[in-house]
């Protein structure tokens, strides 16, 4: 007889029909293991962020949304069962255990194989956690009176810098843009980690707990991520961040109203030529980009230079003339546009895994069903043998569907790098932004003292023409003299600023080749580790039933 | 001409196939070579039917005839009518879609159910002695033409009247089935559980069968998805220097090769197992058609007994009064009952031979779902290590490029 089992009987209560039942069917063999943790397949796009803060031992309450079970502690619980773990296994745990230190994923306490770019002797680990509603007090007093949420959020270090080695606060998401905005301020050239998007949907979808969840994570990421960055990890503006309790000390970088009032106020004296008040261009505001309204005058005139450099007879009196730098600004482009595409293709393919997935799924549904029905029809026994037959297809394509699945969550997580990545163009080209923004003020305080210059230029000839000279030409040459050393020092702390942009820009897209080629490379043997054992496993599964039935093969020839 | 150089031999010898001199009679046929004959909508496919055999009947050893569909639509029917109560072997379906009459797969397909249609007919004892068989496999091709002309009006039956047939033996099954039981329909409890068995037994297969092709439909999903991811790999590794550059570009090389696998792996999926199981829904498709004819069998043998029972009453009343009708009516009485007699014969030997089709059905089909399991694990294995292969040979590539 073809493997047909004398305990039959009892296994037919458990060849059940529906696709919920199927996740939990109890199959031949592996009648101790419990349900398999993907049970209810979530939408893909939660995957991988749920997975990085499943077991995050530092969340005081995990979110009921998540998971009960880390899938990256037990990739494969049917390993030992289907066979004893071959080296596929070894590799997978191994890597895909990988515990990445300094703000990353913490599931695991195994030894990581941890990246010689990332400092290993200190860390910032950080968890966000905990969403509580909150009435903003302004308005708590009105009847629907608005609400927001904070977020407990966790650190543990070992940074000097930081007071103490654990430490909680609670923030809103208000204050992450602060944060961000600072930073991007102190931090000009570098590659700073772009924050979580500010949404723009009703008030009432913010309140739900998917919402909700979402941004937690979201949150979460963006701190680790700038946990990662060497030198932001270190900065001050950090630090009051994850330190300070109550309200967050970090003035708002556009304190929008009062500048522009000083601007406003400011602005008809300079439009019309009025009285020059001493050190009105603050040098330091000068290394400041001219941004959210700060100084309409300057915004004014940055426009008009940069569309002078763009549409104007002549070249600018200082130009971008790096070459490397316009190299590898062009590479970096042409590298974002095909990381889009792969991007792009990553999803397609992960759709299909999953789609085979499922097919070959319901095709052992329907072999299951088929089997039950042949058992309890049998009149002959060639019915009860093919039936037996049958069970052990069915059996083995709901495994490989198993398998699919397990295969396509890990994929999702590997290929995941390649949308981090577009994440960190967009970073980069704000880095980018910055240094040609701080070329543009130069280049505005240049053709600003030029033609300063050559006011007085004219006014001095116009001068020297009447005898005695002219009290009030003299006045005026002495006023816009003032003006132009008061405007040479602003150009020296542009330019100063400039170059120090640029050496910022030098340094971090050398650290982004580092550790892209670390990163892609890691992914790549990932995507491909994965590829393979999950192969090698549906392959000992089905070579299990073509030997069950390599009998027939002898019988038709 | 399609340029197919598939050839199958077939399996359908009724003995082991040893070389023509031997005294042992065998029959063996092959259905090859398909051709595009004709042009436009015109058009159609013929194949070449190999016979080799040393049956008196025949021609021996070997005859080539060319044969086009239609020609084994007329044997399948001719079978039907002569052989009742045998189920006989199933017919691939005429193509609905137009697009795939003549491309290379659905060709295929055919060609290998045409021959297993033939063969099958060929190793059937009662089968392979009819009349027409040996017709199907030896007359020339303007005989054949003209055989299957004539049938057109005659004998095949229109679908529409098929459909009926199986609507009535299906709403007949329902009704038993509910426990409305109309007296003309024979309902031993056996044969009750076996029209319900059939019946089922189509839905559980007609489902599994969906599920096999969309199964060969994703293959061929993932192996083009793979496909396109391998190309866009490839593309950004030009964007990255030397090493990484060149994991890239074989990352994307294997994509292209795992791609390919997958396509392969459709395709046999498709041919040996998807095929498989439409040939048993076909099969039970042709069962169902045998039911049909035992109820008309059935039907027609109780409504003649009927009638002579209705005759009987009036033969008896003609008695009684001495009428001068009554040698006619005797006359129309013997007539009556002899029909009856080979009603019963007729419809008792449908019964007999069904009952020996069903023992033969469930073991043939045993062995040929036997077989398809086997291919069908086998074929997804291979596919399987050859893909786990194709990836770790990159692995120490990989591994170059990191630490260097």
């Amino acid at each position: 007889m073809m493997g047909y089992e004398s305990h039959q009987g009892s296994e037919q209560a458990r060849l059940y029909a529906s696709k919920e039942e199927m996740e939990s069917l109890v199959l031949n063999d592996d009648a101790a293991v419990p349900p398999h943790p993907l049970s209810s397949s979530p939408p893909l796009a939660q995957i991988p962020t749920n997975h990085d803060s499943d077991t995050d031992p530092l969340r005081s309450s995990p979110s009921p949304l998540l998971h009960p079970q880390s899938q990256t502690q037990n990739p494969d619980p049917h390993s030992f069962i289907l066979e004893p773990p071959s080296y596929a296994d070894a590799v997978f745990r191994s890597f895909d255990a990988s515990s990445e230190i300094n703000g990353h994923d913490l599931s695991t306490s195994s030894p990581s194989a941890s990246s010689p770019s990332y400092s290993s002797s200190d860390f910032l680990k950080i968890s966000v956690s905990d969403p509580q509603k909150e009435q903003d007090i302004a308005t708590s007093l009105v009847p629907g009176g608005t609400s927001y949420f904070t977020y407990l959020i966790i650190t543990r270090t070992n940074i000097p810098e930081f007071n103490g080695t654990e430490f909680s606060v609670r923030r809103r998401f208000r204050d992450v843009v602060t944060l961000s905005d600072r930073l991007s301020e102190a931090y000009r050239g570098f590659i700073i980690p772009i924050r979580p998007d500010k949404s723009v949907v009703e008030s009432q979808v913010m309140q739900t707990q998917d919402f909700v969840e979402q941004r937690r994570a979201a949150l979460e990421k963006y701190l680790r991520r700038l946990a990662k960055h060497t030198a932001i990890r270190r900065s001050e503006e950090l630090r009051l961040f994850l330190e300070s309790q109550g309200k967050l000390p970090l003035m708002k970088p556009t304190d929008v109203a009062s500048r522009m009032l000083d601007g406003a106020v400011k602005l008809p004296r300079q439009l019309f030529g009025g009285e020059v008040v001493a050190g009105v261009v603050d040098v330091n505001e000068v290394a400041q980009p001219a941004k959210g309204g700060k100084d309409l005058l300057r915004l004014f005139k940055e426009l008009k230079q940069s569309v002078t450099n763009d549409w104007g007879a002549t070249k600018p009196a200082l130009v971008e003339e790096d070459k490397e730098f316009m190299e590898r600004k062009d590479k970096l482009q042409e590298l974002e546009q095909q990381l889009s595409n792969v991007s792009q293709q990553a999803e397609e393919l992960v759709k299909a895994q999953q789609d085979i997935g499922e097919t070959v799924g319901q095709l052992g549904l329907a072999l299951v069903k088929l089997t039950k029905f042949e058992t309890e029809e049998a009149v002959y026994d060639s019915q009860r043998v093919r039936a037996a037959d049958m069970k052990n297809v069915a059996t083995a394509a709901v495994k490989a569907s198993r398998l699919y699945r397990e295969l396509n969550s890990q994929t999702v997580k590997h290929l995941d790098k390649l949308h981090e990545y577009l994440g960190v163009m967009l970073a980069v080209n704000n880095a980018f932004s910055d240094r040609s923004n701080a070329l543009l003020t130069v280049q505005t305080l240049l053709s600003e003292l030029s033609s300063l210059n050559s006011r007085i230029e004219k006014l001095e000839v116009a001068s020297s023409k009447i005898f005695g000279g002219d009290r009030a030409r003299i006045r005026k040459i002495e006023e816009l003299r003032e003006t132009v050393r008061a405007t040479e020092d602003a150009k020296t702390c542009a330019i100063a600023e400039y170059k120090r942009i640029k050496e910022n820009n030098r340094n971090e897209l050398d650290r982004l080749d580092r550790e892209r080629r670390e990163d892609f490379l890691s992914m790549l043997k990932g995507f491909i580790v994965n590829q393979a054992g999950y192969a090698e496993k549906m392959a000992s599964v089905w070579e299990t039933v073509a030997e069950e039935t390599s009998g027939y093969v002898k019988c038709t020839s | 001409m399609i340029p197919t150089q598939l050839q199958r031999s077939g399996s359908g010898s009724t003995q082991s196939p040893r070389s023509p001199s031997s005294q042992e009679p065998f029959l063996s046929v092959s259905v090859i070579d398909p051709a595009k004959m004709g042009n436009g909508v015109q058009a159609y496919i013929s194949y070449k039917v190999i016979t080799k055999t040393n049956l008196p009947d025949y021609q021996g050893p070997e005859k080539i005839v060319i044969r086009r569909y239609s020609d084994f639509v007329w044997l399948r029917d001719r079978l039907f009518e002569k052989y009742k109560g045998i189920f006989i072997p199933p017919l691939p379906e005429k193509s609905t879609v137009e697009k795939f009459r003549f491309t290379a797969e659905f060709i295929e397909m055919r060609r290998q159910a045409l021959d297993i249609f033939v063969n099958r007919i060929a190793s059937h004892h009662i089968l392979q002695q009819s009349e027409d068989l040996r017709i199907f496999l030896q007359a020339d091709e303007q005989t054949m033409e003209r055989a299957r002309s004539q049938e057109i009006g005659i004998f095949k039956k229109k679908p529409a009247d098929l459909m009926q047939i199986f609507k009535d033996v299906q709403s007949k099954v329902s009704d038993v089935v509910l426990g409305k039981e109309k007296p003309v329909e024979e309902s031993t409890p056996e044969y009750e559980k076996l029209k319900r068995y059939i019946f089922e037994l189509e839905d559980h297969l007609a489902e599994a069968q969906k599920h096999a092709y969309r199964l060969v439909k994703r293959h061929r999903e993932l192996g083009q998805s793979l496909s396109e991811f391998g190309k866009a790999v490839k593309l950004l590794g030009t964007c990255e220097d030397n090493a990484l550059g060149k994991v890239f570009s074989e990352v994307g090389d294997k994509a292209e090769i795992v791609s390919v696998k997958m396509q392969r792996e459709a395709h046999h999926l498709l041919m040996n197992f998807e095929e498989s199981l439409k040939d048993y829904v076909r099969a039970v498709q042709s069962i169902k058609a045998t039911i049909a004819e035992r109820a008309n069998a059935f039907k027609q043998q109780c409504e003649l007994a009927e009638t002579i029972k209705f005759k009987e009453i009036d033969l008896n009343k003609l008695r009684l009064t001495r009428s001068e009708k009554l040698a006619d009516a005797e006359r129309e009485y013997d007539v009556l009952k002899a029909d009856g007699e080979e009603a019963t014969r007729r419809f008792e030997a449908i019964v007999q031979l069904m009952n020996e089709e069903i023992v033969r059905f469930q073991e043939q089909k045993t062995l040929d779902m036997g077989l398809a399991f086997h291919e069908f694990a086998k074929g997804q294995a291979h596919l399987a290590n050859g893909i786990a292969e194709a990836w770790r040979s990159l692995l120490p590539k990989l591994e170059a490029c990191a630490s260097s």
